[in-house]
């Protein structure tokens, strides 16, 4: 009795694991599947023959090619501004007591509880109050906004338990506050700085909602394809996707693998060094 | 030794309404290994940050030699900290790290490295120079500090506890080894600690801070023959301290008796005092014992230690507690109800305030 509870306990457990993954996983799954799909018409939803015929040429289709490049553009952009702020605000945040800080740090979570699209409603309304015109810029400054959030959150997470007596020790050694910080704060808060800009390109790459009200004659990767969705998604929007999924697997995979490395070699080294003694 | 490195002059620090340092004045001589002693929140880390430039003094002046430095940020003095719990960066490698001052100050690749090899080894890490911080125990990495610290060549060194996180075996053998290194050196050597055995044993003056001023100053052989003040006095090892008034040159007891003080220890005092003698100069007798320097009481109870006998005794001027060398063989303990007369040399005393109600 005892022993099949325990049998029961270890594998079930596996077991609910291994539904969640399937669960997670087999919609991008499909994509990948669909990717290899040789479709009689315009439609890409039934299995009709294996060709690799859409991964030799995932590019050729012009507008496809052209969303893609802004898409990367604006995102590339987007999270550059956005870490850089996101930075600059957590560094404030965390380090200085000023005036209206509480509110501060409760604004900057507005865009990021606030629904996708009332935010992309708002700015819509905004920007034509203003007379702007939508396009580029506008998609850019809304991705910026919202991704400001998330470099913030990210950020101050890695400062919160930032040891301040490093920045001391070098001020002790000679380097003032600029070098001081270009030598240990950010070395140091550099893993967070990167998951932010991370987060934020992928957080821009992927928005349809908010960029659907601020674009303007502009198109972007998800605005091709819910356009296209309409009269049949081309195959290479499934090629493309699953390289995308490809390359993000793969930066996470060397991040742990790199990591787990230099943490036993670390651990190793400790061990032989306090033996020693 | 009559050059200066440090003074403090009229030195006071608070936080709002706290007054973490209230208007210390000192001097450390040159060469010299000076310790600041005494419990956690007696100002002796916020005096030791005033002197790094960490926290600006609310009043008063600091000066480094002859220069004011009171309103300077720590990357222009010549000064450098060994941090309580490091500080080293973790993301440099050790000899980077102790590179990180000579490469601020502009020396040159070469004679960096050179001076980053001779302060490893003054520090007996050799070959350690790739490693990261993380990968070294902790008694490694209190050396690396040090040496970080040293390799600057500065005027001062502040020390903040730094074997505090060490424990106890590594913490002796590090005490020798800083006060080796100091006198190799020949920097002055600013210790904090609330140690006082750690004081001790590597200071030539010691200050003992309390609520934010200095008790008493003086070397260790002074301050624990001649505290001059109750705090300093059980501070620094055990005493027993009797209460009385001064009568000429003898403290009169509640009940009458009367106990003869040090020439030496008079220091113009008047009225109520306690007459302070420590538990090891006390020796147990049977017979009668000199007046003046004696008293009479019961053994309460006793501690066998191996090396000595630790002993308290109830007499009329209070519970004494006695510090027994077992030098002689065939040691014979006092059981407790035993009478026993307590004796020690007048010049072992010393005098403390009166108590406060």
């Amino acid at each position: 009795m005892r022993r099949a509870r325990r049998f029961a306990g270890h594998h079930l457990l596996t077991l609910v694991a291994l539904l969640g993954f399937i669960y997670i996983l087999a919609p991008i799954a499909v994509i990948a599947l669909f990717s290899f799909n040789d479709p009689a018409g315009k439609y890409n939803y039934t299995w009709q023959g294996f060709t690799t015929q859409y991964w030799q040429n995932p590019f050729d289709i012009p507008a496809l090619r052209d969303a893609l490049i802004t898409s990367i553009q604006i995102a590339l952009l987007a999270s550059i501004i956005a870490t850089v702020l996101g930075t600059l605000i957590s560094l404030a945040l965390v380090r200085h007591a000023f005036r209206g800080r509480g509110t501060t740090n409760l604004l900057i979570f507005l865009p990021m509880s606030t629904p996708e699209i009332v935010m992309g409603a708002s700015l819509l309304a905004l920007f034509l109050n203003l007379g702007v015109a939508t396009g580029f810029a506008t998609i850019l400054l809304a991705h910026v906004v919202f991704c400001i959030a998330f470099c913030v959150v990210t950020v101050k997470a890695r400062l919160v338990g930032f040891d301040r007596r490093l920045e001391e020790a070098a001020m002790d050694l000679g380097a003032n506050e600029v070098r001081t910080f270009l030598r240990v704060t950010l070395p140091l808060i550099l893993p967070g700085v990167g998951a932010a800009a991370l987060l934020s390109f992928a957080l821009s790459v992927d928005d349809f909602v908010i960029t659907n009200f601020t674009h303007g004659t502009v198109v972007t990767f998800p605005l091709f394809i819910w356009g296209a969705a309409r009269v049949g998604v081309p195959v290479q929007v499934n090629v493309i996707g699953t390289l995308i999924f490809l390359v993000a697997v793969g930066i996470m995979a060397i991040g742990v693998l790199v990591s787990t490395v230099r943490a036993r070699r670390d651990r190793a080294l400790a061990e032989r060094a306090a033996e020693a003694h | 030794m009559s050059e200066i490195d440090v003074r403090l002059r009229d030195v006071t620090k608070r936080f709002g309404e706290f007054v973490a340092v209230d208007d210390i004045s000192l001097e450390i001589p040159r060469g010299s290994f000076f310790a600041m002693l005494g419990p956690s929140g007696c100002g002796k880390t916020t005096t030791l940050r005033m002197i790094g430039g960490f926290e600006e003094p609310t009043a008063g002046t600091v000066l480094l030699g002859d220069q004011d430095v009171s309103d300077l940020p720590p990357y222009k003095r010549d000064v450098n900290t060994v941090f309580q719990s490091y500080a080293l960066f973790p993301h440099l490698s050790i000899a980077d790290n102790v590179g990180f001052g000579l490469r601020e100050h502009g020396v040159p690749k070469a004679e960096r490295t050179a001076r980053v090899g001779e302060a490893l080894e003054l520090v007996d890490l050799t070959g350690y120079d790739t490693r990261k911080p993380r990968q070294l125990s902790g008694g490694q990495q209190q050396r690396v500090a040090l040496a970080r610290a040293l390799v600057n060549r500065p005027r001062v060194l502040l020390l903040d506890e730094p074997l505090g996180a060490l424990d106890l075996k590594l913490r002796r053998q590090m005490q020798l080894e800083l006060k080796r290194i100091q006198q190799e050196v020949g920097i002055t050597f600013v210790h904090v600690t609330h140690d006082q055995e750690e004081a001790m044993t590597m200071a030539d003056q010691i200050a003992v801070m309390n609520e934010g001023r200095i008790e008493q100053l003086g070397g260790p052989t002074e301050l624990y023959e001649r505290p001059g003040t109750a705090f300093v006095a059980g501070f620094l090892g055990v005493s027993n301290l009797i209460a009385g008034r001064l009568d000429g040159t003898d403290v009169v007891t509640a009940d009458g008796t009367r106990l003869a003080v040090a020439a030496g220890a008079l220091g113009g005092r008047t009225g109520a005092v306690r007459l302070g003698i420590r538990p090891e100069k006390i020796r147990v007798a049977d017979g009668d014992a000199p007046a003046g320097a004696a008293l009479v009481g019961t053994v309460r109870e006793y501690a066998y230690v191996g090396v000595a006998t630790q002993y308290v005794v109830d007499t009329p001027a209070g519970e004494i507690q006695v510090f027994h060398q077992n030098a002689t063989p065939g040691v014979q303990v006092a059981q407790p109800g035993t009478r026993v007369t307590l004796t020690w040399d007048p010049q072992a005393t010393f005098l403390v305030e009166g108590e406060t109600e």
